[in-house]
């Protein structure tokens, strides 16, 4: 059984580019860019790793992972954060929400695949 | 007959006898045996100055033409002496305390040693002596015509008379009075003289008189009965003119510079006034004694004769020649004495108040030295002033053409040096006297007497026309000069004297009660207030016991009560007494001086010290002293209050400035966290997909073409970012240059329309209505397309309707051009019509095309062009408004 990402992303193209990634890396990988929609699918079907976007319209990525880390079941899911700001204060407030790993847009499709293997080995 | 050269020869010869006998007398005060100088008879003879020619002559002719009225001309003096005791005793007093040289002197000094307002004093003055300069030269002018008429040998022309006869004054004034410097000794010569022509002139007057009594009425009683019968006893005499005339006359005598000159600055000491308290009315009463037998007499035996010219053409005329002779030389006596005492009077005051000080404000510039030439200096500008003044007499003779009656003149003068009389009493009389108060009062009565009384005295038609007379400057009736206020009806003297000097007294009450003096002023008037109180001078200081609890009062409010007892307490145990009231030794009170003077300045310690001891009086020294403290300690304090405001003014802008930095420094945060995201986003999708191109062996063609158009698109997009970034920041920063150019809105529109087509198939239906669009306006026209192609794009974009359409419609409005454009979507939710127009404020737009730059541009754009785009506020769709302002549409027609 393939395992599940879910990528909350706003942007249409880098759906496509981590999509194409991950699901030759063996993920089903499941987009959503708005961040309401996504926690939905959390509850419904718990992934087993979540790649966030830090800036959403709407509920941002921070506030999504706070909602996540709030309750007890997620507490440990592993979550990947990626931002564009680039600005170093971002990264502490990350990982103060409970980032497991954060990365910097433009990132390297190979560290991008690093990192998820790293989150969630098979 | 006497000819006319014999008359020039006698007069001549007059005036070398008085030369001898002012030599005489200078010779005597210079070897010390000048004490009878200073006899009380001598001063009060000297008084006499106040009997001009006017008197001499125009007493004969005022009674003939205006009765009795001529008395009052010397009952206001005469009250003014009888009650020396109560204005003069005090006048005198201050006048040696202060060594005061002049009226200007005394009023500038008692208001603070204001030299402005010495200069406006004796610019009054002067203008108010013109014309009784004048009077003398005319009354010795006339008299001189007299006797040339009897004499055919000579041709006389009044008017080369007068200019010599000025010039003779003039000469004989410079030779009388301008040699020695020193106006505070006491000019004998000329006193002396002057003594010598009053008596001469009541003898002439005297010889005349009697000569008509018992020589041509034929004794007491018969000239008492001819006075019966003549007109002069029927005037009616004006009580209104009556009073008006006695009080004008005793305050000329005040006022008058040449009897300031005479009465208070050559006066000695009281005793000189306590004899011509009496003896000078005495004078007066003989003065004008045989007044009225000339005048009826006069009038009996040549009815059509100039009655001011009686006292010479009645004797002349019975072949009288040897008193005609001395009646003309009372006259003249009279003329010399008032224009040499006169002119030598306001020389000195100009002299001091305008010449000197702008002569030593000059040499203050130039660095010179002093004391050398300073001398030379004040004896040229005496002599030139003397000059001018005389010759402002002459003009004012030449000009009036010599041809008022002699009193009318003489009271004119009256009327404008009474002005002087609140500043000068209120001086002396009352201490919250200020110097604006003066000024303001001076201004007042002065003017006033120049509108109601020296203008019109020119007759209608001379200064003022006729018009001003009658209906008051441009029509205010309330402004005639002979009715001001509309009190018709009134004599033209009694209307001005009361007007000019109740409103000089008004002005001086209400503005000294709503100013404050200044510390020099205040001292001025404590002294002269209380000139009289004060214990005569002792060079050391004394004191008892009630001034030493003074003292330590004083001493209380400057050094706080503590230290001021124990300074005492101190001083009392080195004096080896008990309790702690130190008697005021002069060592103690030195000591206290010192103690005093490191809070309030040397000077004013003096001073204080002063005034409680009643030792020597204040000296002008110290009281300049104390000004200059004050205005150092005014200055400094003025300049600390300015430097504190500038100081919180600054920290305010500082605090403003730091405010408004950091708010920059949040907006350029944010602003450049947009930037990066806006500008790492595709970058993002580049780099992703070129790797995928890059590292996939097995990508398939349809793919490789996807992701390749996808970089591409990305790279577009990052450009046309980049463009809009730097377009924004331009417009910003207001460096855009507009390229002006003329078109019309329909060209605009469809180059907009064209721009913004897509490549492909548009679903987007424009409608327009091209008649309206053809507007001509000048305006940076690719400026104004760029807005319209993102109004077009954005509604291609983001309207959702199932048939998308956008209408753009114009209209015309007065003063502007108005273009909407209006699609059938959903229109912007009411939250965001807010932020629509700020930078990066992208709405719900998921497909990356656009950067939230658009509509900012937009709106920066249209403020360059100096119109504005807004959002439409409407039920259905979304709209903009575009605006162009009609003056770059007008331009262009």
């Amino acid at each position: 059984m393939a395992k599940h990402v879910l990528l909350v992303e706003d942007e249409v193209n880098i759906i496509e580019a981590i999509r194409f990634l991950l699901t030759r890396d063996g993920w089903n990988v499941e987009a959503h860019a708005d961040g309401g929609t996504a926690m939905n699918r959390i509850r419904e079907r718990v992934p087993d790793l979540i790649i966030l976007d830090f800036m959403l319209p709407g509920k941002n990525g921070l506030d999504i992972l706070r909602e996540l880390r709030s309750e007890d079941r997620f507490v440990d899911l592993p979550v990947l954060m990626l931002t564009a700001r680039g600005q170093e204060q971002d990264r502490e407030l990350a990982s103060k929400a409970g980032a497991d790993r954060f990365m910097t847009k433009p990132f390297s499709n190979d560290a991008v695949l690093n990192a998820v293997r790293e989150l969630a080995p098979n | 007959m006497t000819s006319l050269n014999g008359l020039v020869l006698v007069c001549l010869t007059y005036v070398a006898f008085l030369f001898l006998v002012a030599f005489a007398a200078e010779r005597a005060a210079a070897r010390g045996q000048g004490g009878w100088l200073r006899a009380p008879i001598i001063y009060t003879l000297s008084l006499s100055i106040y009997c001009t020619a006017w008197t001499f002559y125009g007493a004969v002719g005022y009674a003939a033409r205006s009765g009795m009225e001529f008395v009052t001309i010397y009952l206001g003096p005469s009250l003014v002496m009888f009650g020396w005791w109560w204005i003069l005793r005090k006048l005198v007093r201050i006048g040696r305390a202060q060594g005061v040289t002049s009226i200007a002197d005394l009023i500038s000094s008692r208001f603070g040693k204001s030299n402005s307002l010495a200069i406006f004093v004796t610019a009054m003055a002067v203008i108010g002596v013109t014309p009784y300069i004048a009077l003398q030269l005319q009354s010795v002018t006339l008299s001189l015509s007299v006797f040339a008429a009897a004499d055919a040998s000579t041709t006389f022309d009044r008017s080369t008379a007068a200019f010599w006869v000025a010039f003779g004054l003039a000469i004989f004034t410079l030779l009388f009075g301008t040699r020695s410097l020193n106006t505070h000794e006491r000019q004998h010569g000329i006193v002396i003289a002057i003594a010598v022509e009053a008596v001469v002139k009541l003898v002439a007057l005297l010889a005349v008189g009697i000569f008509v009594v018992w020589g041509l009425a034929g004794g007491v009683s018969e000239m008492m009965t001819r006075i019966d019968t003549s007109e002069i006893g029927q005037w009616q005499t004006d009580r209104a003119r009556w009073v008006t005339l006695t009080l004008l006359a005793g305050i000329a005598f005040l006022c008058l510079p040449r009897m300031f000159q005479v009465m208070v600055v050559e006066n000695d000491d009281d005793r000189q006034l306590e004899l011509a308290s009496w003896l000078f009315p005495g004078y007066l009463l003989l003065m004008s004694l045989f007044v009225v037998p000339i005048a009826v007499m006069g009038l009996e035996m040549s009815p059509g004769a100039n009655p001011d010219l009686y006292v010479l053409t009645l004797p002349l005329t019975l072949g009288q020649d040897e008193l005609a002779v001395l009646a003309f030389l009372g006259g003249f006596s009279s003329a010399t004495s008032m224009v040499i005492v006169a002119s030598l009077a306001l020389a000195t005051m100009v002299s001091n108040h305008v010449v000197l000080p702008i002569w030593l404000a000059r040499q203050e510039t130039q660095a010179a030295s002093v004391s050398g030439d300073v001398r030379d200096v004040v004896m040229l500008s005496r002599r030139v002033s003397v000059g001018l003044i005389i010759g402002l007499g002459y003009l004012y003779y030449q000009f009036s053409g010599g041809s008022e009656a002699l009193a009318a003149m003489g009271l004119i003068s009256f009327a404008g040096v009474a002005q002087f009389l609140p500043a000068m009493l209120g001086g002396i009389f009352w201490r919250g006297a200020s110097r604006l108060g003066a000024l303001a009062g001076l201004s007042v009565g002065f003017g006033i007497w120049v509108w109601t009384l020296l203008l019109p005295s020119f007759g209608a038609g001379g200064v003022l026309p006729d018009t001003v007379l009658t209906q008051g400057p441009w029509g205010i009736t309330w402004l005639r000069p002979e009715a001001l206020f509309g009190f018709e009806g009134m004599d033209r003297l009694v209307h001005a004297v009361w007007w000019s000097l109740s409103l000089n007294f008004i002005a001086f009450w209400v503005v000294s009660m709503f100013t404050f003096p200044k510390p020099l002023e205040r001292l001025q008037g404590a002294q002269m207030v209380n000139v009289l109180d004060n214990a005569p001078a002792t060079q050391s200081w004394s004191a008892t016991a009630a001034e030493a609890e003074d003292l330590l009062i004083m001493a209380q409010r400057l050094l706080g009560s503590e230290e001021a007892r124990a300074l005492f307490r101190d001083e009392a145990i080195k004096q080896g007494l008990e309790g702690e009231l130190a008697e005021p030794t002069p060592a103690f009170l030195q000591r206290l001086e010192r103690e005093l003077a490191a809070s309030v300045g040397v000077a004013t310690a003096h001073a204080m010290v002063g005034q409680i001891i009643g030792g020597p009086g204040i000296s002008v020294e110290d009281l300049i002293a104390v000004a200059d403290e004050s205005a150092q300690i005014l200055e400094h304090s003025s300049q600390l209050e300015t430097k504190s405001a500038e100081l919180t003014r600054t920290a305010r802008q500082l605090k403003d400035a730091n405010t408004k930095l950091t708010q920059l420094s949040v907006q350029k945060d944010a602003f450049l966290s947009q930037i990066s995201h806006e500008l790492r986003t595709p970058m993002t999708s580049i780099r992703a997909f070129s790797e995928i191109l890059r590292d996939t062996q097995d990508l398939s063609l349809p793919d490789q073409t996807r992701y390749s158009s996808i970089i591409h698109d990305e790279a577009i997009r990052l450009t046309r970012l980049l463009d809009d970034l730097l377009d924004l920041s331009v417009l910003e920063n207001g460096q855009v240059t507009l390229n002006r150019a003329t078109g019309t809105l329909k060209t605009i529109i469809d180059r907009a329309v064209q721009a913004a087509q897509p490549v492909g198939v548009d679903p987007l239906i424009i409608m327009r209505t091209p008649d309206a669009e053809d507007i001509p306006l000048e305006t940076d026209l690719d400026r104004l397309t760029q807005v319209f192609i993102n109004l077009i794009a954005n509604a291609r974009k983001y309207c959702n309707a199932d048939d998308p359409e956008l209408t753009i419609s114009v209209t015309e409005t007065t003063g502007r051009i108005v273009v909407d454009f209006i699609d059938n979507g959903q229109g912007i939710p009411e939250g965001d019509q807010m932020v629509i127009f700020e930078k990066f404020s992208r709405l719900g737009d998921n497909d990356g095309s656009g950067a939230g730059l658009g509509l900012a541009i937009c709106a920066e754009i249209m403020e360059r062009l100096g119109g504005r785009i807004s959002y439409l506020h409407r039920s259905s769709g979304t709209g903009f408004r575009v605006e162009v302002t009609k003056a770059q549409a007008l331009a262009a027609q």
